[in-house]
């Protein structure tokens, strides 16, 4: 990216500082100024959802699969407090610890008071959207302890300290040479050395040290089964497991939305997720963590932080069956155009767009409005997510409660007012009309967002009421 | 444990959860009638591992010199092949195994649909062998190949383990560019064993 963001020196990054208060239009429009970059990117994304496409079609039962997801996790939710309650308790006989955390602030603290307990300084993470939400990381490292995300594409956005752009693929917006930049100066690389195998073997070299040196481990969820008390880990890399087999102490943590209620509903989830996601069959590692190594410590850290809160929302509750495959960021124009970062929320695309507003509204509020609600996220979601339907009721809400971006709530103002007036309604027309025919620079300019990257159509003579009085004696004859 | 803010949650997820919605049945959902040993070695070859049938563990005997380095450090749980490699011990420290190149691990059960095994920690010896070796070798009994994963669930059931794991192919990654590369953090290579004669 050619510098739009603020890239510190620090580490870690917060939203405050990396993405500076700016609205998705604007973040996309620096997006925009590498053309070549977009075209790439946009291309990148539209070849995984069409393998993708390719490998659904291969599975007749596949559309009842999505709706078996989709009723599970609508039966949890519906029986989200027993569900919790049970997966408590089996965890606790499987010799798990568990915590409850109300907000990201209690998470961070208690993943602290662990660490700090054990005398560990150095901890090795994978993939955890949570806990990217919840910026770990900065918080773990302004209290001394250093964390080293495992993850080949979070490691790369680590050391460029930037967020993750893709829930799947957090650095799908950088190219090799890049990364190769990164690398050289990072991890010692040739300079100029951008073969992707190359680059990853240098990784592998620097990683494996780090999982052999590292006392604690943190891995996200994927999958926690109420019924056994034991949570499923899905990678292709093997870095989670990595870490948490050759760790002290294994944390684990996940939303309370992870929960499924059977190990049974593992053979729905995990034949929709990698499919969904890649267009693979099944993720490499699909890992079932139900009892702590002889002489390890494993605790798991139940979070809200908003979750119950939108659990409540009727018209929202059902972005929590997200399994964060990222297919709607895959299919998504206004996402593959824009770049992930534009997003200025950890979980980014369309079903990041749903579920930011409940955290911040205010800070969010133009997300639901970065969508053409072409629907195609919810075509491809496998657990039949309305993402577009939700998109539109989010706006009808931030509009209601006075989030509205400001250009938006002057132009629909106006265009109430307007539309309620039959009479101010013709003559609005006559003078657009008129405009458009003499003075089109009036309206196409750079003042006006409409035109960027779109040409006006010629005025036509006249409207069609106009047309209607004139020709209507004229049809009774 | 934060014991106010396990309340606090508790009581609002109770407070807003919406009324009952039945989980639905899914025990309808199984795989095609098929030659699940063909559809398992054209899916795992797809997926950028290597599959070998064979009729008793010498022919594996055979594969694995003709197929490894067998210079450097191999390690298996199987007593068959107690004369050609190194036993597990599951005393050891798991850094221990860091120069491991090649693990062999007889898996309960493979999916034809997905190429995956799976393995639980009594077979694999050490919860950290199949990911932290250079190359991975599993044997399944051709007779242990299931359809889907439906059937693989039926089959494992509750089960009695600390850790299992579905093993679908070599690590990988494509954060680079989607440039496909095997071995990300774990082995670079898998091969199976589809054996005909049950050991």
């Amino acid at each position: 990216m050619s510098q739009p963001l603020n890239k510190s020196t620090h580490p870690g990054h917060s939203p405050e500082t990396f993405f500076r208060g700016k609205s998705h239009a604007e973040l996309a429009s620096e997006f925009n100024e590498d053309e070549a970059r977009v075209s790439w990117h946009d291309g990148a994304l539209w070849w995984i959802r069409q393998k993708r496409d390719k490998i659904t079609k291969q599975i007749p039962e596949w559309e009842e699969l999505r709706e078996a997801a989709s009723q599970i996790k609508s039966h949890l939710l519906s029986n989200l407090h027993d569900y919790l309650v049970q997966f408590e308790s089996n965890l606790q006989k499987n010799g798990i610890t568990v915590h409850w955390a109300a907000n990201a602030e209690e998470h961070n603290n208690i993943v602290y008071s662990i660490l700090k307990a054990k005398g560990i300084t150095q901890m090795v993470k994978s993939k955890s959207m949570l806990t990217e939400e919840c910026h770990l990381n900065e918080f773990l490292e302004e209290r001394g302890i250093s964390v080293v995300n495992s993850d080949l594409g979070e490691y790369i956005q680590q050391i460029d300290h930037e967020p993750p752009s893709h829930v799947v693929l957090p650095c799908i917006h950088k190219r090799k040479e890049e990364i190769g930049e990164l690398f050289h100066e990072h991890l010692g690389t040739e300079k100029g050395l951008s073969d992707p195998t190359l680059l990853t073997r240098a990784a592998r070299k620097h990683l494996r040290e780090v999982f052999l040196t590292r006392r604690g481990a943190l891995t996200g969820v994927n999958f926690a089964v109420a019924e056994t008390g034991e949570f499923v880990v899905c990678t292709n890399e093997g870095n989670a497991d990595m870490g948490a087999h050759l760790s002290e102490v294994h944390i684990a943590s996940m939303g309370l939305e992870k929960l499924i209620p059977k190990k049974e509903h593992l053979s729905v989830f995990l034949r929709v997720l990698a499919r969904s996601a890649i267009g693979t069959p099944i993720t490499i590692y699909s890992s079932h963590y139900r009892k702590p190594r002889p002489g390890q410590e494993m605790h798991v850290i139940l979070v809200d932080a908003g979750r119950s809160r939108q659990l409540g929302r009727v018209d929202f509750r059902d972005s929590l069956k997200c399994i964060k495959c990222g297919s709607c960021m895959n299919t998504c124009p206004v996402y593959r155009k824009g770049g992930g970062l534009s997003y200025h929320n950890t979980i980014t695309g369309p079903i990041g767009a749903i579920l930011a507003p409940n955290l911040d509204m205010k800070r969010h509020a133009d997300l639901p409005f970065a969508s053409t609600l072409c629907g195609s996220c919810s075509n491809v979601c496998p657990v039949k997510i309305n993402i577009h339907d939700q998109l539109y009721k989010w706006r009808q809400v931030i509009v209601k409660e006075g989030y509205a971006p400001k250009s938006k709530a002057v132009a629909m103002r106006a265009m109430a007012e307007t539309l309620s007036s039959p009479g101010f309604y013709q003559t609005a027309g006559k003078l657009g009309r008129w405009f458009l025919k003499n003075l089109p620079f009036a309206l196409n300019n750079k003042w006006n967002p409409w035109f960027r990257h779109r040409d006006m159509p010629s005025p036509p003579p006249q409207s069609f009421s106009e047309w209607y009085s004139k020709n209507k004696g004229g049809n009774k004859k | 444990m934060n014991m106010t803010s396990r309340e606090k949650i508790l009581s609002e997820v109770l407070k807003n959860q919406p009324a009952a919605v039945p989980m639905p049945d899914i025990s309808a959902f199984k795989g095609p009638a098929q030659d699940n040993v063909q559809e398992y070695m054209d899916t795992f070859v797809g997926i950028g591992g290597k599959v070998f049938a064979v009729d008793d563990i010498d022919s594996i005997k055979i594969l694995i010199k003709e197929q490894f380095d067998t210079s450097l450090r191999m390690a298996t749980t199987l007593t068959e092949l107690a004369d050609m490699l190194e036993m597990y011990s599951p005393q050891a420290d798991p850094h221990s195994y860091e120069n491991l190149e090649l693990a062999v691990i007889k898996a309960h059960l493979a999916v034809a649909e997905n190429g995956a095994v799976w393995l639980t920690e009594s077979v694999m010896g050490q919860r950290i062998i199949p990911f932290i070796c250079q190359h991975l070798a599993v044997i399944v009994d051709s007779s242990a190949i299931v359809p889907t994963m439906h059937e693989a669930y039926k089959k494992i059931g509750f089960g009695d383990y600390g850790f299992g794991v579905f093993i679908g192919g070599p690590s990988k990654t494509a954060d680079i560019e989607q440039a496909l590369v095997m071995g990300a953090h774990g082995p670079i290579t898998m091969t199976v064993f589809i054996l005909k004669e049950k050991i």
